[in-house]
Protein backbone atom coordinates (compact mmCIF):
# COMPACT_ATOMS: atom_id res chain seq x y z
CA UNK A 1 0.00 0.00 0.00
CA UNK A 2 1.22 3.43 -0.91
CA UNK A 3 1.91 6.07 1.67
CA UNK A 4 0.08 9.39 1.73
CA UNK A 5 3.16 11.00 0.21
CA UNK A 6 3.28 8.50 -2.65
CA UNK A 7 -0.39 8.90 -3.43
CA UNK A 8 -0.01 12.65 -3.53
CA UNK A 9 2.88 12.33 -5.96
CA UNK A 10 0.78 10.05 -8.16
CA UNK A 11 -1.98 12.64 -8.28
CA UNK A 12 0.47 15.44 -9.05
CA UNK A 13 1.82 13.39 -11.94
CA UNK A 14 -1.66 12.69 -13.32
CA UNK A 15 -2.61 16.34 -13.17
CA UNK A 16 0.66 17.45 -14.77
CA UNK A 17 -0.42 15.78 -18.00
CA UNK A 18 -3.32 18.17 -18.50
CA UNK A 19 -2.74 21.09 -20.79
CA UNK A 20 -5.51 23.37 -19.63
CA UNK A 21 -8.10 23.95 -16.95
CA UNK A 22 -10.76 22.25 -18.96
CA UNK A 23 -9.00 18.90 -19.02
CA UNK A 24 -8.29 19.28 -15.31
CA UNK A 25 -11.91 19.91 -14.49
CA UNK A 26 -13.15 17.17 -16.81
CA UNK A 27 -10.90 14.79 -14.91
CA UNK A 28 -12.18 16.05 -11.57
CA UNK A 29 -15.76 15.54 -12.74
CA UNK A 30 -14.79 11.97 -13.69
CA UNK A 31 -13.22 11.46 -10.28
CA UNK A 32 -16.40 12.80 -8.69
CA UNK A 33 -18.34 10.04 -10.37
CA UNK A 34 -16.05 7.40 -8.86
CA UNK A 35 -16.30 8.71 -5.31
CA UNK A 36 -16.73 5.98 -2.64
CA UNK A 37 -20.25 6.95 -1.68
CA UNK A 38 -21.32 7.38 1.88
CA UNK A 39 -24.08 5.05 3.06
CA UNK A 40 -27.43 6.88 2.98
CA UNK A 41 -27.90 6.30 6.71
CA UNK A 42 -24.75 8.31 7.42
CA UNK A 43 -25.96 11.29 5.41
CA UNK A 44 -26.94 12.99 8.62
CA UNK A 45 -26.82 16.55 9.79
CA UNK A 46 -23.81 15.80 11.98
CA UNK A 47 -21.79 14.40 9.08
CA UNK A 48 -22.40 17.46 6.95
CA UNK A 49 -19.56 19.90 6.42
CA UNK A 50 -21.21 23.27 6.81
CA UNK A 51 -20.78 25.46 3.80
CA UNK A 52 -22.76 28.03 1.98
CA UNK A 53 -23.25 26.52 -1.43
CA UNK A 54 -22.97 22.77 -1.93
CA UNK A 55 -23.53 20.18 0.75
CA UNK A 56 -20.81 17.68 1.60
CA UNK A 57 -21.09 14.68 3.86
CA UNK A 58 -18.02 12.81 5.08
CA UNK A 59 -18.02 9.65 7.15
CA UNK A 60 -15.12 7.60 8.50
CA UNK A 61 -14.82 4.07 9.84
CA UNK A 62 -11.90 2.19 11.37
CA UNK A 63 -10.91 -0.99 9.61
CA UNK A 64 -8.19 -2.71 11.64
CA UNK A 65 -5.75 0.13 12.16
CA UNK A 66 -6.79 2.16 9.11
CA UNK A 67 -9.37 4.84 8.52
CA UNK A 68 -11.76 4.40 5.61
CA UNK A 69 -13.61 7.42 4.32
CA UNK A 70 -16.82 7.68 2.34
CA UNK A 71 -18.49 10.89 1.22
CA UNK A 72 -21.01 12.58 -1.04
CA UNK A 73 -21.96 16.02 -2.25
CA UNK A 74 -24.75 17.49 -4.32
CA UNK A 75 -22.19 19.30 -6.52
CA UNK A 76 -20.08 17.23 -8.88
CA UNK A 77 -16.91 19.36 -8.74
CA UNK A 78 -17.03 19.18 -4.96
CA UNK A 79 -17.38 15.41 -5.29
CA UNK A 80 -14.25 15.41 -7.43
CA UNK A 81 -12.33 17.33 -4.82
CA UNK A 82 -13.41 15.09 -1.98
CA UNK A 83 -12.61 12.03 -4.14
CA UNK A 84 -9.04 13.26 -4.47
CA UNK A 85 -8.78 13.68 -0.69
CA UNK A 86 -10.25 10.24 -0.06
CA UNK A 87 -7.78 8.72 -2.48
CA UNK A 88 -4.98 10.27 -0.43
CA UNK A 89 -6.30 9.57 3.07
CA UNK A 90 -8.46 6.44 2.90
CA UNK A 91 -6.84 3.27 4.16
CA UNK A 92 -4.14 5.17 6.04
CA UNK A 93 -3.25 5.06 9.71
CA UNK A 94 -4.81 7.82 11.84
CA UNK A 95 -1.41 9.08 12.90
CA UNK A 96 -0.27 9.43 9.27
CA UNK A 97 -3.44 11.32 8.36
CA UNK A 98 -2.96 13.70 11.28
CA UNK A 99 0.63 14.47 10.28
CA UNK A 100 0.07 14.60 6.51
CA UNK A 101 0.98 17.73 4.61
CA UNK A 102 -1.43 18.82 1.89
CA UNK A 103 0.78 21.02 -0.27
CA UNK A 104 -0.10 18.90 -3.29
CA UNK A 105 -3.37 20.83 -3.62
CA UNK A 106 -1.37 23.80 -4.78
CA UNK A 107 0.59 21.76 -7.27
CA UNK A 108 -2.44 20.31 -9.01
CA UNK A 109 -3.85 23.78 -9.57
CA UNK A 110 -6.73 23.63 -7.12
CA UNK A 111 -5.50 26.41 -4.93
CA UNK A 112 -8.56 28.48 -5.81
CA UNK A 113 -10.67 26.01 -3.86
CA UNK A 114 -8.70 26.83 -0.73
CA UNK A 115 -10.16 30.30 -0.56
CA UNK A 116 -12.50 30.75 2.38
CA UNK A 117 -15.14 32.18 0.05
CA UNK A 118 -15.43 28.85 -1.69
CA UNK A 119 -18.25 27.00 -0.08
CA UNK A 120 -17.13 23.70 1.38
CA UNK A 121 -13.61 24.84 0.91
CA UNK A 122 -11.02 22.20 0.80
CA UNK A 123 -9.78 23.46 4.13
CA UNK A 124 -12.94 22.38 5.97
CA UNK A 125 -12.91 18.99 4.28
CA UNK A 126 -9.29 18.35 5.23
CA UNK A 127 -9.97 19.56 8.74
CA UNK A 128 -12.96 17.24 9.08
CA UNK A 129 -10.96 14.23 7.84
CA UNK A 130 -8.13 15.02 10.22
CA UNK A 131 -10.64 15.37 13.07
CA UNK A 132 -11.83 11.83 12.38
CA UNK A 133 -8.22 10.67 12.42
CA UNK A 134 -7.59 12.42 15.72
CA UNK A 135 -10.69 10.83 17.25
CA UNK A 136 -9.70 7.34 16.10
CA UNK A 137 -6.12 7.88 17.15
CA UNK A 138 -7.13 8.73 20.72
CA UNK A 139 -9.51 5.75 20.71
CA UNK A 140 -6.59 3.49 19.76
CA UNK A 141 -4.34 5.03 22.38
CA UNK A 142 -6.97 4.51 25.05
CA UNK A 143 -7.25 0.85 24.13
CA UNK A 144 -3.48 0.45 24.28
CA UNK B 1 -26.13 48.08 -33.26
CA UNK B 2 -29.50 49.30 -34.35
CA UNK B 3 -31.61 49.62 -31.26
CA UNK B 4 -32.41 52.99 -29.79
CA UNK B 5 -31.30 52.70 -26.18
CA UNK B 6 -27.84 51.62 -27.21
CA UNK B 7 -27.76 54.70 -29.38
CA UNK B 8 -28.85 56.87 -26.47
CA UNK B 9 -26.24 55.20 -24.29
CA UNK B 10 -22.81 55.30 -25.82
CA UNK B 11 -21.80 51.93 -24.42
CA UNK B 12 -18.24 52.06 -25.77
CA UNK B 13 -17.72 55.39 -24.08
CA UNK B 14 -19.36 54.20 -20.86
CA UNK B 15 -17.18 51.09 -20.76
CA UNK B 16 -14.08 53.26 -21.00
CA UNK B 17 -15.18 54.90 -17.73
CA UNK B 18 -14.69 51.55 -15.92
CA UNK B 19 -11.00 50.61 -15.85
CA UNK B 20 -11.69 47.16 -14.36
CA UNK B 21 -13.61 46.10 -17.47
CA UNK B 22 -10.31 46.03 -19.34
CA UNK B 23 -8.82 43.29 -17.22
CA UNK B 24 -8.70 39.59 -17.90
CA UNK B 25 -9.76 36.75 -15.61
CA UNK B 26 -8.27 33.29 -16.12
CA UNK B 27 -6.85 34.50 -19.41
CA UNK B 28 -10.26 35.61 -20.73
CA UNK B 29 -11.73 39.11 -20.95
CA UNK B 30 -13.75 39.71 -17.80
CA UNK B 31 -17.50 39.43 -18.27
CA UNK B 32 -18.89 40.90 -15.09
CA UNK B 33 -22.44 39.74 -14.42
CA UNK B 34 -22.39 40.02 -10.63
CA UNK B 35 -23.63 43.58 -10.50
CA UNK B 36 -26.35 42.83 -7.97
CA UNK B 37 -23.60 41.89 -5.48
CA UNK B 38 -21.52 44.97 -6.16
CA UNK B 39 -21.22 47.27 -9.14
CA UNK B 40 -17.94 48.39 -10.65
CA UNK B 41 -16.59 51.87 -10.10
CA UNK B 42 -16.18 54.51 -12.81
CA UNK B 43 -13.07 56.70 -13.08
CA UNK B 44 -15.17 59.72 -12.08
CA UNK B 45 -15.82 58.13 -8.67
CA UNK B 46 -12.29 56.76 -8.26
CA UNK B 47 -10.89 60.22 -9.10
CA UNK B 48 -13.16 61.77 -6.51
CA UNK B 49 -11.68 59.50 -3.80
CA UNK B 50 -8.14 60.25 -4.95
CA UNK B 51 -8.89 63.97 -5.05
CA UNK B 52 -10.22 63.83 -1.51
CA UNK B 53 -7.02 62.33 -0.13
CA UNK B 54 -4.80 64.52 -2.29
CA UNK B 55 -6.57 67.81 -1.70
CA UNK B 56 -9.30 67.77 0.95
CA UNK B 57 -8.48 65.29 3.70
CA UNK B 58 -9.37 66.64 7.15
CA UNK B 59 -11.81 65.72 9.86
CA UNK B 60 -15.24 67.21 9.35
CA UNK B 61 -17.70 69.18 11.47
CA UNK B 62 -15.14 70.16 14.09
CA UNK B 63 -12.15 72.04 12.77
CA UNK B 64 -11.95 75.79 12.56
CA UNK B 65 -9.22 75.52 9.97
CA UNK B 66 -9.92 75.94 6.28
CA UNK B 67 -9.12 72.39 5.22
CA UNK B 68 -11.65 71.00 7.68
CA UNK B 69 -14.18 73.42 6.25
CA UNK B 70 -13.41 72.30 2.70
CA UNK B 71 -13.86 68.64 3.69
CA UNK B 72 -17.07 69.43 5.58
CA UNK B 73 -18.49 71.34 2.65
CA UNK B 74 -17.72 68.49 0.26
CA UNK B 75 -19.31 65.95 2.62
CA UNK B 76 -22.43 68.03 3.16
CA UNK B 77 -22.67 68.75 -0.58
CA UNK B 78 -22.73 64.96 -1.09
CA UNK B 79 -25.54 64.65 1.46
CA UNK B 80 -27.45 67.28 -0.50
CA UNK B 81 -26.85 65.31 -3.73
CA UNK B 82 -28.27 62.22 -2.04
CA UNK B 83 -31.25 64.20 -0.71
CA UNK B 84 -31.98 65.58 -4.14
CA UNK B 85 -31.65 62.21 -5.81
CA UNK B 86 -34.16 60.55 -3.49
CA UNK B 87 -36.21 63.76 -3.19
CA UNK B 88 -36.20 63.89 0.60
CA UNK B 89 -37.66 67.07 2.05
CA UNK B 90 -34.64 67.88 4.25
CA UNK B 91 -30.94 67.03 4.03
CA UNK B 92 -30.97 66.11 7.73
CA UNK B 93 -33.34 63.25 6.91
CA UNK B 94 -30.42 61.64 5.06
CA UNK B 95 -28.26 59.69 7.51
CA UNK B 96 -25.00 58.59 5.92
CA UNK B 97 -24.28 55.08 7.17
CA UNK B 98 -21.91 52.24 6.39
CA UNK B 99 -24.48 50.67 4.08
CA UNK B 100 -27.92 49.07 4.00
CA UNK B 101 -27.16 46.55 6.73
CA UNK B 102 -26.01 49.33 9.03
CA UNK B 103 -29.06 51.43 8.14
CA UNK B 104 -31.46 48.61 8.96
CA UNK B 105 -29.72 47.80 12.23
CA UNK B 106 -29.89 51.46 13.20
CA UNK B 107 -33.68 51.46 12.85
CA UNK B 108 -34.14 48.00 14.41
CA UNK B 109 -32.05 49.02 17.38
CA UNK B 110 -34.08 52.20 17.81
CA UNK B 111 -37.37 50.31 17.87
CA UNK B 112 -36.19 48.11 20.73
CA UNK B 113 -37.28 50.86 23.10
CA UNK B 114 -40.52 51.57 21.24
CA UNK B 115 -42.11 48.17 20.62
CA UNK B 116 -44.26 46.25 23.09
CA UNK B 117 -44.80 42.48 23.30
CA UNK B 118 -48.26 42.67 21.69
CA UNK B 119 -46.86 44.47 18.64
CA UNK B 120 -46.39 42.68 15.35
CA UNK B 121 -43.89 43.29 12.62
CA UNK B 122 -44.19 42.02 9.07
CA UNK B 123 -41.32 41.02 6.85
CA UNK B 124 -41.59 39.66 3.31
CA UNK B 125 -40.63 36.12 2.35
CA UNK B 126 -38.17 37.39 -0.22
CA UNK B 127 -35.91 39.44 2.00
CA UNK B 128 -32.13 39.42 2.12
CA UNK B 129 -30.88 38.03 5.43
CA UNK B 130 -29.91 41.59 6.36
CA UNK B 131 -33.60 42.51 6.36
CA UNK B 132 -34.61 39.45 8.42
CA UNK B 133 -32.03 38.90 11.11
CA UNK B 134 -32.07 42.43 12.66
CA UNK B 135 -35.86 42.14 13.08
CA UNK B 136 -35.59 38.70 14.63
CA UNK B 137 -33.08 40.14 17.06
CA UNK B 138 -35.46 43.03 17.73
CA UNK B 139 -38.33 40.62 18.44
CA UNK B 140 -36.14 38.69 20.86
CA UNK B 141 -35.55 41.91 22.78
CA UNK B 142 -39.10 43.20 22.79
CA UNK B 143 -41.16 39.99 22.73
CA UNK B 144 -42.96 41.27 19.63
CA UNK B 145 -44.02 38.90 16.90
CA UNK B 146 -42.39 38.58 13.49
CA UNK B 147 -44.81 37.54 10.75
CA UNK B 148 -43.99 36.71 7.15
CA UNK B 149 -45.72 38.01 4.02
CA UNK B 150 -45.69 34.92 1.78
CA UNK B 151 -44.66 34.85 -1.87
CA UNK B 152 -46.13 33.27 -4.98
CA UNK B 153 -44.40 30.93 -7.39
CA UNK B 154 -43.84 33.76 -9.87
CA UNK B 155 -41.60 35.40 -7.29
CA UNK B 156 -44.16 38.07 -6.37
CA UNK B 157 -45.52 38.84 -2.94
CA UNK B 158 -48.93 37.50 -2.04
CA UNK B 159 -50.70 40.81 -1.60
CA UNK B 160 -53.97 39.24 -0.48
CA UNK B 161 -52.14 37.48 2.34
CA UNK B 162 -50.43 40.76 3.18
CA UNK B 163 -53.78 42.56 3.55
CA UNK B 164 -54.96 39.82 5.89
CA UNK B 165 -51.82 40.03 8.01
CA UNK B 166 -52.19 43.77 8.62
CA UNK B 167 -54.04 44.65 11.80
CA UNK B 168 -54.12 47.22 14.59
CA UNK B 169 -51.11 45.55 16.27
CA UNK B 170 -48.93 45.82 13.16
CA UNK B 171 -46.28 48.43 13.94
CA UNK B 172 -43.65 47.92 11.27
CA UNK B 173 -43.46 46.46 7.77
CA UNK B 174 -40.19 45.58 6.01
CA UNK B 175 -40.03 44.80 2.33
CA UNK B 176 -37.32 45.16 -0.25
CA UNK B 177 -38.05 47.38 -3.20
CA UNK B 178 -36.41 44.81 -5.48
CA UNK B 179 -35.54 41.23 -4.55
CA UNK B 180 -31.81 40.56 -4.75
CA UNK B 181 -32.25 36.90 -5.61
CA UNK B 182 -35.02 37.25 -8.20
CA UNK B 183 -35.05 40.85 -9.38
CA UNK B 184 -38.79 41.21 -8.68
CA UNK B 185 -39.92 44.82 -8.26
CA UNK B 186 -42.35 44.82 -5.36
CA UNK B 187 -45.47 47.03 -5.40
CA UNK B 188 -44.17 49.21 -2.61
CA UNK B 189 -46.63 52.11 -3.14
CA UNK B 190 -49.47 49.74 -2.39
CA UNK B 191 -47.57 48.10 0.46
CA UNK B 192 -46.90 51.49 2.06
CA UNK B 193 -50.48 52.74 1.64
CA UNK B 194 -51.96 49.61 3.13
CA UNK B 195 -49.56 49.72 6.08
CA UNK B 196 -50.35 53.36 6.74
CA UNK B 197 -54.01 52.37 6.81
CA UNK B 198 -53.33 50.57 10.11
CA UNK B 199 -50.79 53.18 11.29
CA UNK B 200 -47.81 50.88 10.73
CA UNK B 201 -44.47 52.33 9.62
CA UNK B 202 -42.66 50.95 6.58
CA UNK B 203 -38.98 50.42 5.92
CA UNK B 204 -38.10 49.72 2.30
CA UNK B 205 -34.72 48.16 1.57
CA UNK B 206 -33.79 49.86 -1.67
CA UNK B 207 -30.35 48.28 -2.09
CA UNK B 208 -31.30 46.38 -5.26
CA UNK B 209 -33.64 49.02 -6.65
CA UNK B 210 -31.27 51.99 -6.53
CA UNK B 211 -29.06 50.83 -9.45
CA UNK B 212 -32.06 50.56 -11.76
CA UNK B 213 -34.72 53.02 -10.71
CA UNK B 214 -35.02 56.29 -8.89
CA UNK B 215 -37.14 56.24 -5.76
CA UNK B 216 -38.92 59.44 -4.70
CA UNK B 217 -39.31 59.08 -0.94
CA UNK B 218 -41.87 61.88 -0.66
CA UNK B 219 -44.05 60.61 -3.48
CA UNK B 220 -43.84 57.10 -2.00
CA UNK B 221 -44.60 58.49 1.47
CA UNK B 222 -42.16 55.86 2.73
CA UNK B 223 -41.08 56.07 6.37
CA UNK B 224 -37.56 54.65 6.01
CA UNK B 225 -35.59 53.86 2.87
CA UNK B 226 -32.10 52.34 2.73
CA UNK B 227 -29.41 51.99 0.06
CA UNK B 228 -25.76 50.98 -0.29
CA UNK B 229 -23.42 53.11 -2.39
CA UNK B 230 -21.39 50.15 -3.67
CA UNK B 231 -24.34 48.82 -5.63
CA UNK B 232 -24.79 52.13 -7.43
CA UNK B 233 -21.25 52.58 -8.76
CA UNK B 234 -19.98 54.14 -5.53
CA UNK B 235 -17.49 52.87 -2.97
CA UNK B 236 -18.04 50.10 -0.41
CA UNK B 237 -18.74 50.91 3.22
CA UNK B 238 -21.16 53.80 2.62
CA UNK B 239 -24.89 53.97 2.40
CA UNK B 240 -27.98 55.89 3.29
CA UNK B 241 -30.78 55.71 5.74
CA UNK B 242 -33.60 58.04 4.81
CA UNK B 243 -36.18 58.58 7.53
CA UNK B 244 -38.99 61.05 7.96
CA UNK B 245 -37.86 63.79 10.31
CA UNK B 246 -40.32 63.07 13.10
CA UNK B 247 -39.57 59.34 12.96
CA UNK B 248 -35.81 59.85 13.13
CA UNK B 249 -36.29 62.27 16.02
CA UNK B 250 -38.28 59.64 17.86
CA UNK B 251 -35.55 56.97 17.60
CA UNK B 252 -32.77 56.94 20.20
CA UNK B 253 -29.15 57.10 18.93
CA UNK B 254 -27.60 53.87 17.76
CA UNK B 255 -23.99 54.40 18.75
CA UNK B 256 -22.47 56.80 21.22
CA UNK B 257 -19.34 58.79 20.52
CA UNK B 258 -17.99 61.99 19.12
CA UNK B 259 -19.95 64.03 16.55
CA UNK B 260 -23.34 62.85 17.87
CA UNK B 261 -23.47 64.96 21.03
CA UNK B 262 -24.59 68.42 21.88
CA UNK B 263 -23.21 68.59 25.41
CA UNK B 264 -21.45 66.01 27.56
CA UNK B 265 -20.94 65.93 31.30
CA UNK B 266 -20.46 62.81 33.39
CA UNK B 267 -24.00 63.27 34.69
CA UNK B 268 -25.78 63.68 31.40
CA UNK B 269 -25.27 63.94 27.66
CA UNK B 270 -27.61 65.75 25.35
CA UNK B 271 -27.56 64.53 21.81
CA UNK B 272 -26.99 66.49 18.68
CA UNK B 273 -29.84 67.03 16.25
CA UNK B 274 -30.34 65.22 12.97
CA UNK B 275 -28.46 63.88 11.14
CA UNK B 276 -25.50 63.96 13.55
CA UNK B 277 -27.35 62.08 16.31
CA UNK B 278 -26.92 58.95 14.18
CA UNK B 279 -23.44 59.66 12.87
CA UNK B 280 -21.16 58.97 15.83
CA UNK B 281 -17.43 59.04 15.18
CA UNK B 282 -15.50 60.15 12.12
CA UNK B 283 -17.47 58.88 9.13
CA UNK B 284 -16.23 57.45 5.85
CA UNK B 285 -15.67 60.96 4.52
CA UNK B 286 -14.14 60.12 1.15
CA UNK B 287 -16.77 57.41 0.71
CA UNK B 288 -19.60 59.80 1.43
CA UNK B 289 -18.29 62.33 -1.06
CA UNK B 290 -17.78 59.61 -3.68
CA UNK B 291 -21.34 58.37 -3.04
CA UNK B 292 -22.49 61.79 -4.26
CA UNK B 293 -20.19 61.53 -7.29
CA UNK B 294 -21.65 58.11 -8.13
CA UNK B 295 -25.20 59.49 -8.10
CA UNK B 296 -24.08 62.38 -10.30
CA UNK B 297 -22.53 59.87 -12.70
CA UNK B 298 -25.74 57.87 -12.95
CA UNK B 299 -27.93 60.92 -13.31
CA UNK B 300 -25.70 62.21 -16.11
CA UNK B 301 -26.38 58.99 -18.00
CA UNK B 302 -30.04 59.11 -17.04
CA UNK B 303 -32.17 56.53 -15.29
CA UNK B 304 -34.68 56.14 -18.10
CA UNK B 305 -31.95 55.24 -20.57
CA UNK B 306 -30.34 52.93 -18.01
CA UNK B 307 -33.61 51.11 -17.30
CA UNK B 308 -34.49 50.78 -20.99
CA UNK B 309 -31.07 49.42 -21.95
CA UNK B 310 -30.83 47.03 -19.00
CA UNK B 311 -34.29 45.70 -19.84
CA UNK B 312 -33.09 45.02 -23.37
CA UNK B 313 -30.14 43.09 -21.99
CA UNK B 314 -32.42 41.10 -19.69
CA UNK B 315 -34.88 40.29 -22.46
CA UNK B 316 -32.07 39.26 -24.80
CA UNK B 317 -30.44 37.06 -22.15
CA UNK B 318 -33.80 35.53 -21.20
CA UNK B 319 -34.58 34.65 -24.83
CA UNK B 320 -31.13 33.22 -25.44
CA UNK B 321 -30.95 31.18 -22.24
CA UNK B 322 -34.34 29.63 -22.91
CA UNK B 323 -32.87 28.09 -26.05
CA UNK B 324 -30.77 25.91 -23.77
CA UNK B 325 -32.76 22.86 -22.73
CA UNK B 326 -33.71 22.25 -19.13
CA UNK B 327 -33.14 25.78 -17.95
CA UNK B 328 -35.47 26.97 -15.25
CA UNK B 329 -35.76 30.71 -14.51
CA UNK B 330 -36.84 31.96 -11.09
CA UNK B 331 -38.69 35.22 -10.63
CA UNK B 332 -40.88 35.43 -13.69
CA UNK B 333 -43.24 38.24 -12.78
CA UNK B 334 -43.79 39.92 -16.14
CA UNK B 335 -42.73 43.57 -16.57
CA UNK B 336 -41.93 43.90 -12.88
CA UNK B 337 -38.32 42.95 -12.89
CA UNK B 338 -34.89 44.53 -12.87
CA UNK B 339 -32.04 43.08 -14.90
CA UNK B 340 -31.52 39.93 -12.85
CA UNK B 341 -31.58 36.46 -14.36
CA UNK B 342 -31.75 33.81 -11.67
CA UNK B 343 -31.76 30.27 -13.02
CA UNK B 344 -30.80 26.63 -12.74
CA UNK B 345 -30.12 23.89 -15.24
CA UNK B 346 -31.98 20.75 -14.30
CA UNK B 347 -29.76 18.15 -12.66
CA UNK B 348 -26.82 20.53 -12.23
CA UNK B 349 -25.70 22.26 -9.08
CA UNK B 350 -25.35 26.06 -9.33
CA UNK B 351 -21.94 25.82 -7.67
CA UNK B 352 -20.62 23.61 -10.48
CA UNK B 353 -21.96 25.94 -13.16
CA UNK B 354 -20.52 29.02 -11.41
CA UNK B 355 -17.11 27.39 -10.99
CA UNK B 356 -16.84 26.52 -14.67
CA UNK B 357 -18.18 29.89 -15.84
CA UNK B 358 -15.48 31.54 -13.73
CA UNK B 359 -12.84 29.50 -15.51
CA UNK B 360 -14.15 31.05 -18.71
CA UNK B 361 -13.89 34.59 -17.35
CA UNK B 362 -17.56 35.03 -16.49
CA UNK B 363 -18.42 36.32 -13.04
CA UNK B 364 -21.85 35.32 -11.79
CA UNK B 365 -23.14 34.71 -8.32
CA UNK B 366 -24.15 31.22 -7.25
CA UNK B 367 -25.79 30.01 -4.08
CA UNK B 368 -28.66 31.17 -1.94
CA UNK B 369 -27.84 34.88 -2.37
CA UNK B 370 -28.31 35.45 1.37
CA UNK B 371 -31.99 34.78 0.86
CA UNK B 372 -32.35 31.21 2.13
CA UNK B 373 -36.13 31.48 2.66
CA UNK B 374 -36.58 31.96 -1.11
CA UNK B 375 -34.49 28.87 -1.86
CA UNK B 376 -36.51 26.95 0.71
CA UNK B 377 -39.68 28.13 -1.06
CA UNK B 378 -38.53 26.75 -4.41
CA UNK B 379 -36.91 23.70 -2.75
CA UNK B 380 -33.56 24.31 -4.40
CA UNK B 381 -30.05 24.63 -2.96
CA UNK B 382 -29.50 27.91 -4.78
CA UNK B 383 -29.48 29.46 -8.21
CA UNK B 384 -27.03 30.91 -10.68
CA UNK B 385 -27.63 34.64 -10.85
CA UNK B 386 -26.50 36.80 -13.75
CA UNK B 387 -27.21 40.45 -13.02
CA UNK B 388 -26.66 43.11 -15.66
CA UNK B 389 -25.55 46.70 -15.64
CA UNK B 390 -25.65 49.41 -18.29
CA UNK B 391 -21.98 48.75 -19.07
CA UNK B 392 -22.70 45.17 -20.13
CA UNK B 393 -23.30 44.26 -23.76
CA UNK B 394 -25.16 41.72 -25.86
CA UNK B 395 -21.79 40.40 -27.01
CA UNK B 396 -21.00 39.60 -23.38
CA UNK B 397 -24.32 37.80 -23.07
CA UNK B 398 -23.35 35.77 -26.15
CA UNK B 399 -20.06 34.79 -24.47
CA UNK B 400 -21.98 33.88 -21.33
CA UNK B 401 -24.43 31.68 -23.25
CA UNK B 402 -21.58 29.94 -25.09
CA UNK B 403 -19.77 29.36 -21.79
CA UNK B 404 -22.95 28.10 -20.17
CA UNK B 405 -23.46 25.55 -22.95
CA UNK B 406 -19.86 24.44 -22.54
CA UNK B 407 -20.27 24.08 -18.77
CA UNK B 408 -23.46 22.10 -19.25
CA UNK B 409 -21.81 19.69 -21.68
CA UNK B 410 -18.90 19.18 -19.27
CA UNK B 411 -21.14 18.50 -16.30
CA UNK B 412 -23.77 16.26 -17.84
Amino acid sequence: MNSIQERQEEIIEEFSMFEDWMQRYEYMIELGKSLPLIDEKHKTEENIIKGCQSRVWVYAEMDDDQVDFTADSDAIITKGIIAILIRVFSGQKPEDIINAKTDFIDEIGLKEHLSPTRANGLVSMIKQMKMYAIAYNSQQNNKA
Amino acid sequence: MTNTSEQILDIDKIRKDFPILRREINGKPLVYFDNAATSQTPTQVIDCIVDYYENKNANIHRGVHSLSQIATDAYEAARETVRKHFNAEFAHEIILTAGTTHSINLVANGYASVLKPEDEILVSAMEHHSNIVPWQMLCQKTGSQLKVIPMLHTGELDMEAYKELLNANTKLVFVNHVSNALGTINPIEQIINLAHGVDAKVLIDGAQAAPHLKADVQALDVDYYTVSAHKIYGPTGVGMLYGKEELLNMLPPYQGGGEMISEVTFEKTTYAGLPHKFEAGTPNISGGIAFGAALDYMNDIGFEAIAAYEMELLNYATTEIQKIEEVEIYGTSPDKKTAVLSFNIQGLHPYDIGTLLDKMGIAVRTGHHCAQPIMEFYKIPGTVRASFSFYNTKEEIDSFITALKKAKSMLL
